[in-house]
Parts: C-alpha cells; structure tokens; sequence
C-alpha cells in the first residue's frame, strides 16, 4: 500500500498538567474519510491539535505527506496542505462572511508550492456555489450567523486553502438534525473532491454513515479500530465506551 | 465669547489629531497582540528629538518625519524581539518592563539633547497665521496639523476596514490561533502591526515638537493622555481611537478655556463617568 496522507506514530500529548493521549496512532490514506469516536474529555480534541501542532505532542511523532511535523507552527503545517474545521466553529465575528472566506487566501498565508495541486481548486465562487446560504449572507459579520450557517462557514473557510487534509472537529454539535444531514452530504461532496477528512464526532450515526474506518477513543486510548461494519458488531465497545447498544 | 469658542473647538480638533497619532498605534497594539506598551510616550518623545536633528541637519520638515518615524521602528523592533516577547501574556509584566524602558529612554534622552524646551522647526510654509472663512485667525500649523490627522485617520481606516491584509489584522484582534491554524505566520503580521505604531508613535513625536515643544517630561504627560484616549474609545479599537481623540482634544480645550484650575479633572472626571457606564470605552468589547 502507497504512503499514507497522514501517520500519527505513538503520539503522547499533554494539555498543562493533564496526560491525555497516551500513545495514539492512526493511518489515513488519500480521499478517505477517518472517524474518532469516544466520548466527552475522552482526548478527542486534543488529538485533532496534536495533528494540527496546535497541542504538538511531546513523544511520538505526526507525519503529512511523508514529512515529519514535529517543531513546526501551526501556520507553518497549515501551509502544506492541512486545514482545521475547529470545535465551536471558531468564525472571526468582526469579520464578514466574504472576509473569512477570503482569508486563506491572504498573501501572509500563500500555500507551500503543490499544495492540492491534483484537485479542484476552490475559489470564492466555487464555496458559494456549494453553500448557497453564505452567499445570502455574503457580507454580514460572521458573527450574526446561525450556527448552521457558521459551521458552513467554517468548512468553506478550510475548503478555500485548498487542503489535502481537513481535520474537522465535531462539525455536528449543536445542530438540528436536518443540519447534520446537510454537514453528512457536504462531507462526501468533499471527499469526492478529493479532500480526505480526519472527523472528530461524538454523533454515532454521523461518523458511522461517512466514515471508511472509525477509532475509538477512551482515556486517551484507542479501545477499536476498523470499519463501521466491524464497529456495530462490537457490543462491549459500543456499550461500554459509545453508550449507544440501546439503540443497535 | 463665540469666536472663542470656536477657536478652541480648532484648539482641541488639532490636539486630537496629534493625540490620535500616538492612540491609534497604542490601541493596535494592545487588540493584536495583547501587549501594553507603557514606551509608547517615550517613543514619541525620542522620535520628536531625532526628527528635531534630522530638521536641523537637512533642513526638511517631512524628512525629520520620516526620520522620527523609522528611528522608532527600528528601536520598537528591537524593545519587541529581546524584552516585551518574553513576557508572554503577563499584563504587569510588561507594564513594569516598558515603564522602566520609557525611563531608560527619557534619561538617555535627557543627555543628548538636555533639559531645554526643544521646538522642532517647521517649515516656513506652515508658520504664522492663516485667516479661516468668518474672519477668524489661526496658526497654519495646527491648522494643517488637522488635516494632516484626518488623512492619516483616513488611511488607517481604509487599510485596517478594507484591505485583505487589516481582515488579517481584525482576525487576529478576534482570534489569534485560529488566525495561525488558517496558515497566516501571525509573528511576521504582529511584527508588520508593531511596526506601523512604531512608526506613528515616532511621527506623533515630530509633528508635536512642533507646537507642544519636546523637553524631559512630556513623554508622560501625553502618555496619560493618550491613554485616557484609549480608556474612553476602547482598547483596541481604531474608530474608539478617532472618538477618544477627539473627545479628550476638546475637553482638554475648553478645560483650560473655562476651568483652568479644574484641567486634570476636566479630563479624567468624564472618564471615570464614562467607565461606570461602560467599563470596556466607547467601542470596547471583551477581550
């Protein structure tokens, strides 16, 4: 098998004082979709900012595109290819929605050469095309949206710097069902762009539906890895650290 | 008793513009990158001494500007990347540490260019008296002093409102890592935003030894006001910049018209008034 997008080898983080992934590793290929499931408090977040160097581990080692990332800025891992669809959004509020749009594409933040050469590239255009809320709302402040519309707002702000990867953070919280049947359909349109996505989700159905390959993670430990096909075949980790086997 | 009036009204608009010069730098500071930089009246203090030689060696009024301004950057830079960096997020921190820089820079500068009151010349130009439309008199400097604030207010406003680069600005004011996550090497746009207050706290000092005069002392005095600027506008805010100014340059003036005495309070009883209203100024926000 070729060399995966993204290997996290044994990684240990710590968020001040608290040990909270303790030797994780994960594989993602290129055009696929990889879940984290697990609960509250569970590491979850702090695995999407490990990934990102936002959090860098201290031990073990995050690899993009076959180069290591370790001592990196985020700006600076930012610029090979990888964007953050962060938890709770995270739209700059004062700006507007054509401004957050935009703002990957600031010459302070010109990509590294090649970056998602081999795709579509997203423009202005193209993000409004595919969230044809925001370009009701083109130049409100971001932070008079909707949730809805900010998480929209939010995947299309990661699409416009062209990312091989997105790491996606809970892009379900807080929305009504019908929005997170809408955020399911946009992350398959993504991947058939090309896109692969690191998905952080406490929705199990969510992460069941759109994921290639779902891990599991309980006090900083991944307790399953494998398809969805294997995961609805585990009770005891379902029930155990899902909290969902009512419902199978 | 009207033309008075009026006068001071032009009295306190050509203060505000001078104090908006040295806030608006202050104010954008602190909303990117958090930092208090207590120097900043020395900044101007030192600027103005360096534009008054640059004046008196060459002549020209916009090159002792110019030279005012950059001499400020590259002081700035350097006060940034070996002290103020290293004191992360610690408010008093970097309050004690610029305190004792603007002291520093007060007495290196109080033995160069000594104890007098120091103008810097003007060009002639601009000295005298011009007549404005009602008959009134008026100094052409602080006249044009206004004008020059309004064009600079204007520009500021322009890049940090409607460029792509001031979207970068504001985004940071709103949230620095995310800014960071989306690829933006957001030291090199502090260095660019410090730079720019540098250079007008520099440029501030220039155009206001040129009717305040420069002498050892007045690094704090327009410190505190400039300050209060900030207080009453709201930190970090350009436009709370502009209002601040402007308040504070007319309270200032018709203070000294019709309460001499009561000047200091003129000033701060307002500001004390307005903080219970609104603690964060005018155009504050949590930060």
């Amino acid at each position: 098998m070729s060399e995966p997008l993204l290997r996290v080898r044994e990684i240990h983080t710590y968020y001040g004082d608290s040990y909270v992934l303790q030797g994780v590793s994960l594989e993602l290929h290129e055009g696929r979709i990889v879940a984290i499931l697990g609960r509250n408090g569970m590491g979850k977040t702090t695995l999407i900012r490990s990934v990102a160097g936002l959090t860098p581990p201290r031990r073990g080692d995050v690899i993009f595109k076959g180069r290591p990332l370790r001592d990196q800025p985020p700006y600076a891992i930012a610029q090979q290819g990888m964007a953050i669809v962060p938890q709770g959004r995270r739209i700059f509020r004062s700006l507007s929605v054509r401004e957050n749009l935009l703002l990957p594409t600031s010459r302070l933040a010109r990509p590294a050469a090649g970056a998602g050469a081999r795709r579509t590239r997203w423009d202005l255009d193209g993000i409004l095309e595919e969230f044809p809320q925001l370009a009701e709302r083109i130049d409100h402040p971001g932070g008079t949206l909707s949730g809805g519309e900010q998480q929209m707002l939010a995947v299309g702000r990661a699409l416009m710097a062209n990312p091989d990867l997105i790491l996606m953070d809970e892009p379900s919280e807080g929305l009504a069902p019908l929005l997170v049947r809408q955020i399911e359909r946009i992350m398959q349109s993504v991947r058939k762009h090309g896109h692969s996505i690191l998905l952080v989700e406490q929705n199990f159905e969510l992460a069941m539906s759109v994921a290639d390959h779902i891990h599991v993670l309980a006090s900083g430990r991944f307790v399953f890895q494998g398809t969805p096909g294997a995961l609805s075949r585990e009770g005891e980790v379902l029930d155990h650290h899902l909290g969902v086997s009512g419902r199978r | 008793m009207t033309s008075s009036a009026v006068l001071q009204a032009i009295n306190g608009t050509s203060l505000a513009a001078l104090l908006f010069l040295l806030a608006s730098g202050f104010t954008l500071t602190f909303g990117l990158l958090r930092v208090v930089n207590m120097a900043h009246g020395a900044y101007y203090l030192l600027g103005g001494y360096v534009g008054l030689t640059v004046a008196e060696r060459t002549g020209s009024f916009a090159l002792a500007i110019l030279g005012g301004g950059a001499s400020i950057v590259v002081l700035g830079y350097l006060i940034d990347r070996f002290l103020i960096r290293h004191t992360g997020d610690n408010h008093l921190a970097q309050v004690l540490l610029t305190v004792g820089v603007a002291f520093v820079i007060g007495d290196v500068s109080l033995a160069v260019w000594g104890g007098d009151s120091l103008k810097v010349p003007v060009p002639v130009a601009l000295r005298g008296a011009m007549e404005l439309p009602g008959g009134l008199v008026y100094p052409t400097y602080r006249f044009v002093l206004i004008l020059f604030g309004i064009l600079v207010g204007a520009a500021l406003w322009i890049l940090y409102r409607k460029t792509q680069i001031g979207a970068v600005v504001r985004a940071g004011v709103d949230d620095r890592e995310q800014v960071s996550a989306t690829g933006i090497n957001i030291d090199r746009l502090f260095a660019l935003v410090s730079a720019l207050a540098s250079f007008l706290a520099g440029m501030a000092g220039v155009v206001g030894g040129a009717f305040l005069t420069l002498y050892p002392g007045a690094d704090w005095e327009i410190l505190v006001v400039a300050l209060v600027v900030v207080i009453v506008g709201g930190l970090g805010s350009l436009e709370g910049a502009m209002l601040g100014a402007l308040i504070v340059g007319l309270l200032d003036a018709y203070g000294r018209w019709l309460l001499p005495e009561f000047s200091y309070f003129v000033l701060f009883g307002p500001m004390a008034v307005l903080l219970l209203v609104r603690p964060r100024g005018i155009f504050g926000r949590d930060v």
